[in-house]
């Protein structure tokens, strides 16, 4: 993916803002900001990031690429849906944070090892194999994320949790052997597969 | 009509008079004490039967004064309105019955309370006459605007619509003023989005093509003389040539100057000729004829170019304008989208810190910025550094970082500052002119004109006075067009910082006004806020002793001196407030129906009772604009007021003459509450100086007082507001404790 | 009341031995007492949640609800699409819009379907379980089913996030809605009308990835409702329901708290108001036992 960065980084040379405009989900939105600061205010891991909403669309449109694209902040992001009700431009915050995140990770800029981030892949790689959560298994994919040792203390330490929930029938040993699964699974990964293509292919071609 | 005065007083019992207080009672008073010749009572005078009554009276038994004892007399107008008499109004409804309580305890003094204002309102018709204009009104209906602006232009044309000739004073020798510079003006109209045609050109062919406008170019005003309606103007020209014109009204539209950033060296505008001002970028934009913006240094394309915003403005520094133009964002926004709609590459930053979009236009044109890729930066800008390419340091506010950008052009946003005439009251003004000069007022920001716009032939200076920072003075919240020379109007940028829009519809109320007042001028009516108002003050010539306070404190330079230093009054220069009056210490100027006398009569005529009695009086002159509506309104909300107050209604706490004052500490009274409005840079006062000028004054009744050996407390000046309705009845009450406090005055007969 | 029938679109995890069974356990009873039939869109995928942005870019994540928005137009035709998950409901419905307004995307979209021999045609509405109440079977309605009614309950309406944003229930405020409110008194319970961490975040998914700092922000939603005298919390959303219940434990571990507060779903609470007995409302998948709804239920 370096090699998509190193492109846009020549084709946007002038423009960070229109790289964004181009490349990023609901990116063209970005330039409407007022700079209230409303969404900085009503996050609710407002207290977590470096980078508030506000913060990242400045540095957009100071052309802060790389501070922008390595930032933790998008990835801090609850999808409370808190920025876009309170946002008096009308901006749609939540989206442009995902689609930041998105792009970032495409380019590999991302920073490495950030929990939120592996999860999200780790979710996404789950429900590509069945059409559907496989909820034990990502559960213990997260657990087992930074390797074996570190995965066995993670689930020890949710050992409680885990009987709680077998008890409560919220959670099933037999999902390790299979498990819940659409019936067209290579229908919907084909399908995936093309639409990951149209927009792999929308951006090469915006380079 | 015969010179015999008639006086007939009616009486009305409706609105519960006459279940809480005895009629006949007062009837008997009107008459017998009060000397009316006849005097009726009706259940309810201001009804169709009633009014009619009086009607009747004045066409069949020639009465000529008449007294109505009913309702507050700024209530049901419309009903009594009788301009072929004189009239005054006792008001038992506001005044007593509800603000007193309906009790058997208090039955005697509510009904002594009635008996007094009756006795004063007879007792003030009786030194009352019929107002009647001075013959000196001529209807001109010709204007003259000065300025060809925008503002200017605007004024004419709607003065023209309205059937009234107009005459364009212009100094240079062409229409359209600064506008006439501009390539677009801020959108007026929705979507808002972007930048219309300034409408300048359009507006000088229809001046062309209008018979009722003429115009002088290349023309300055020479000298101003007359008054309302009779404005006589020296109109000169380039070669030296004079005409003289005459005029009803006129408006002055001179418009605005850019403030000059020179002095900001952090700015460098001295050091690059590619550091421009807002002013200088329409022309520079202009000269590029539609093609690519080139910048001046070598006329290489614009390729990146910074708005800097608010420089020298909202500022506290010396040197630089302590407010804000209101309108500098909307110009960047609109001048960033020149070099847009050039190329849409052109790297645009508006450099801001509180970006001010005012207006109906304003958020959608902001976010028009925005759709067309202007960036917005929230930075204050510290340096801009001349070179090749030109350094915009800033801290950039949002980041919290000192940073810089690279720049072909930068724009500064400089504030507008009045085109006014030197301000009369910039040096405080002397009594006598040979007296010592006082030192020179500190001037405050930077000037901008020093010679004379109007040269007005006035006692009071040669042009129209200031407010603040060269804007002229007006009325900011009851009217605003009025200044402080009656039947001359400002408009646009002269009075406060406007955009064309804010121009043209200031323009069109001043031509409206400037129409109002030649109208007035030719009936020999006042103008704002005593409108159609007759009377006009008039002097006693062998009682003056040519002491000039009263032409030195008309607060609208309304009076000039004659050759031997007596008033010349110019009846529609005045707007009837009295404050010569109160002014006057040989109490020798008086109004028809409003006089020195007209308010002793009264003082004199409340039966003030003997000590023993234990019953204080207290005087209360309260003004009638903002007081006297405050006592009414908390009347009508059923507020107490002390049974020891008899108030009289003034024009102007100015008008209060010293001699009140004292002659009712000699006969009794114990105590005097003064209300006017605010005064100072805040001023509400509708005289604009009528009520720091009774501050000032009342400031020496302290001598009078300790000369009577009487307590200072007895006598209290207050600043009231209409919206006073709670406090002003408190302010009465207070001093009827205060009263019982310190005692009774020892002044009773 | 007349019968209902709605496409419906349960989510991964309402599915049997999955985080919210207990869920769907209660809206299978709360809507046998409604007449509400829920025919289940055959072959449903998950949605990709609102974590699902990581991996997938925005094509494939639309392309995901797309495929479900096609099926239930192709199986279960002229029927509201109904979830009762918030973040199924959530994606369906802002997948359903962006492709209606983006007429490219809406194309691509359908282009991606075409692999799956499926088409869009994007005329379903999209709902949630709480329209479907309010707005079709109505508070008058469901109060007048209510056999035991919950008394004495003093109850925390937690609406949680997406539930409520950005789209929320028609009429309500985001800032402070009060459907749930309305819907617990009519079921004879008492609201809490002024809980202040009715719409405050649990950290959705976040609770695995972050889970210092979203089990503060649920340490604040169960003290607040403790604060208001509550017996119990509600919530419509199975996220939010698992975040504020499992984690109990753990939070009283890290703050030094005695957090023991039951998290119950409306669909509980009516069916229990509704008088069926625990096991239908499926109040034996509780973590933190609710038992005075188990005392009502099994009298």
């Amino acid at each position: 993916m370096s090699d998509l960065n190193t492109a846009m980084t020549e084709r946007y040379r002038s423009s960070f803002l229109k790289e964004v405009e181009a490349n990023v989900e609901e990116g063209e939105w970005v330039k409407m900001c007022m700079q209230c600061g409303v969404c900085a205010g009503s996050c609710p891991l407002g207290n977590a990031w470096e980078h508030t909403p506000q913060k990242l669309f400045m540095m957009i449109r100071a052309g802060k690429r790389e501070a922008v694209l390595s930032s933790d902040a998008m990835w801090m992001c609850t999808s409370c849906y808190n920025c876009i009700a309170r946002c008096p431009r009308g901006l749609p915050i939540t989206h442009i944070m995902h689609g930041l995140a998105h792009y970032a990770k495409r380019l590999g800029l991302s920073p490495k090892n950030q929990p939120t981030q592996q999860f999200a892949q780790i979710f996404w790689d789950n429900l590509m194999k069945k059409g559907r959560v496989n909820e034990l298994k990502l559960g213990l994919s997260m657990y087992f994320k930074d390797g074996f040792g570190q995965g066995i203390k993670n689930a020890m330490a949710n050992q409680k949790l885990g009987q709680n929930m077998m008890k409560a029938k919220r959670m099933s040993a037999m999902e390790l052997f299979g498990g819940h699964s659409i019936k067209d699974t290579s229908g919907l990964q084909k399908m995936i597969k093309k639409a990951q293509e149209i927009e792999d292919a929308k951006i090469q071609g915006n380079s | 009509m015969s010179d015999e005065k008639k006086f007939a007083g009616y009486i009305c019992t409706g609105c519960g008079i006459g279940d809480r207080l005895d009629p006949s009672q007062l009837e008997s008073i009107a008459t017998r004490e009060g000397k009316m010749q006849s005097c009726k009572q009706h259940e309810m005078l201001c009804n169709s039967e009633g009014v009619q009554m009086i009607r009747d009276d004045i066409a069949n038994d020639a009465v000529t004064h008449v007294m109505i004892a009913a309702c507050s007399r700024r209530a049901k107008v419309e009903a009594f309105n009788f301009t072929d008499v004189a009239l005054t109004r006792a008001n038992l409804r506001e005044g007593v019955i509800w603000v007193r309580p309906d009790a058997d305890e208090h039955q005697e003094t509510t009904q002594e309370m009635a008996d007094d204002y009756v006795r004063m309102a007879c007792a003030e018709l009786r030194s009352m006459s019929k107002p009647a204009s001075s013959g000196e009104q001529q209807l001109n209906k010709t204007i003259m605007v000065v300025g060809g602006g925008i503002t200017g232009m605007t004024a004419a044309i709607e003065a023209a619509a309205a059937g009234y000739p107009a005459h364009i004073i212009e100094k240079s020798g062409a229409l359209g003023g600064q506008a006439a510079d501009y390539i677009k003006s801020i959108p007026t109209r929705s979507p808002y989005s972007e930048p219309q045609d300034t409408g300048v050109a359009a507006m000088i062919a229809s001046i062309e093509a209008n018979d009722l406008i003429t115009v002088h170019l290349n023309s300055t005003v020479a000298k101003t003389a007359g008054a309302p309606g009779r404005f006589s103007v020296d109109i000169a020209t380039e070669s030296g040539a004079v005409v003289t014109e005459t005029f009803g009204a006129i408006i002055q539209a001179t418009g605005f100057n850019l403030y000059d950033p020179s002095g900001l060296m952090q700015f460098g505008y001295s050091s690059s000729p590619d550091i421009i001002t807002n002013g200088e970028l329409e022309k520079l934009v202009k000269a590029s004829n539609g093609g690519p913006i080139k910048r001046p240094s070598d006329g290489k394309e614009v390729k990146a170019v910074a708005f800097v915003q608010n420089v020298g403005q909202s500022s506290t520094e010396k040197g630089q304008l302590s407010y804000h133009s209101g309108i500098g964002d909307l110009i960047a926004i609109k001048q960033a989208m020149y070099f847009k709609a050039q190329n849409g590459d052109c790297d645009t930053t508006i450099l801001f810190n509180n970006l001010r979009t005012p207006g109906a236009a304003g958020e959608d044109f902001y976010r028009a910025g925005q759709e067309k890729m202007v960036t917005f930066s929230k930075g204050e800008v510290s340096e801009v550094v001349a070179g090749d390419s030109l350094e915009v340091k800033f801290k950039d506010l949002i980041l919290d970082e000192e940073t810089s950008m690279q720049a072909d052009l930068v724009v500064l946003d400089v504030g507008m500052m009045p085109n006014s005439g030197p301000d009369p009251y910039a040096v405080p003004m002397v009594i006598d002119e040979d007296a010592e000069k006082t030192e020179e007022a500190e001037v405050k920001a930077p000037t901008v004109t020093v010679d004379s716009i109007l040269n007005l032939d006035y006692r009071q200076g040669t042009d129209l006075p200031h407010l603040k920072n060269g804007f002229t003075d007006s009325h900011f919240i009851c009217f605003p067009y009025e200044t402080r020379r009656t039947g001359i109007y400002a408009a646009g940028p002269l009075r406060r910082p406007m955009d064309m829009r804010q121009a043209q519809d200031d323009a069109a109320g001043a031509a409206m006004k400037a129409i109002q007042a030649a109208e007035n001028a030719g009936k020999g009516m006042a103008a704002h806020p005593r409108a159609g108002d007759l009377s006009f003050p008039k002097f006693r010539m062998d009682g003056c002793t040519q002491c000039k306070r009263c032409t030195v404190e008309c607060p609208f330079g309304a009076i000039n001196e004659d050759e031997k230093g007596y008033p010349m009054f110019n009846e529609s220069r005045c707007r009837r407030c009295g404050t010569c009056m109160g002014a006057c210490p040989v109490r020798v100027i008086s109004f028809e129906n409003y006089s020195v006398e007209t308010v002793n009569q009264q003082i004199k005529n409340v039966e003030v009772p003997e000590e023993f009695d234990e019953k204080p009086r207290i005087l209360v002159l309260a003004c009638e604009n903002d007081a006297y509506p405050a006592l009414d309104q908390a009347a009508m909300n059923g507020v107490e007021i002390n049974p020891w107050a008899r108030v009289i209604p003034v024009r102007c706490l100015g008008s209060v003459s010293l001699s009140w004052i004292t002659d009712s500490l000699n006969s009794g009274y114990d105590g005097i509450v003064l209300m006017g409005c605010a005064k100072g840079d805040d001023y509400q006062c509708h005289f604009v100086r009528g009520s720091a000028m009774a501050h000032e004054r009342m400031g020496k009744v302290g001598d009078t007082l300790s000369s009577l050996n009487l307590e200072p407390e007895r006598v209290v000046v207050y600043e009231v507001a209409i919206t006073d309705v709670e406090r002003a009845p408190k302010l009465i009450n207070d001093m009827a404790e205060t009263v019982e406090k310190i005692g009774l005055s020892p002044f009773k007969f | 009341m007349a019968k209902k029938e709605v496409s419906f679109y349960p989510g991964c995890s309402s599915q049997t031995g999955a985080s919210s069974s207990n869920m769907m356990r209660a809206t299978q009873t709360m809507c046998d007492e409604l007449d509400i039939t829920l025919n289940e869109i055959p072959d449903w995928n998950c949605c990709g949640a609102s974590i699902g942005y990581g991996g997938g870019g925005e094509l494939p994540r639309l392309t995901l609800s797309a495929r479900n928005i096609a099926l239930s137009e192709q199986h279960n035709p002229g029927q509201d699409m109904v979830a009762t998950c918030a973040a199924c409901w959530l994606s369906t419905r802002e997948a359903k819009e962006r492709l209606h307004e983006d007429q490219n995307m809406f194309r691509d979209a359908n282009t991606a379907l075409n692999e799956a021999n499926l088409k869009l045609n994007n005329q379903t509405p999209v709902r949630h379980m709480v329209e479907v109440l309010i707005e079709d079977i109505g508070f008058e309605a469901i109060r007048a089913k209510v056999k035991k009614p919950l008394e004495g309950l003093k109850i925390a309406s937690y609406v949680g996030c997406q539930t409520n944003r950005p789209f929320g229930i028609a009429e309500e405020s985001f800032e402070n809605p009060v459907y749930l409110d309305h819907l617990i008194d009519s079921v004879g319970a008492e609201s809490i009308p002024t809980y202040e961490k009715k719409v405050q975040c649990c950290g959705g998914a976040l609770a695995f990835s972050e889970p210092e700092k979203s089990q503060e922000m649920i340490h604040g939603i169960i003290e607040a409702a403790y604060d208001h005298g509550a017996d119990l919390i509600a919530t419509p959303c199975p996220l939010c329901q698992a975040n504020v219940e499992i984690y109990q434990d753990q939070i009283n571990a890290r703050f030094g708290s005695k957090f023991n507060m039951p998290v119950v779903y409306y669909s509980q609470l009516m069916s229990v108001a509704f008088g069926r007995n625990s096991k239908d409302s499926a109040l034996d998948g509780q973590i933190i036992r609710a038992k005075s709804l188990e005392d009502i239920a099994g009298k």
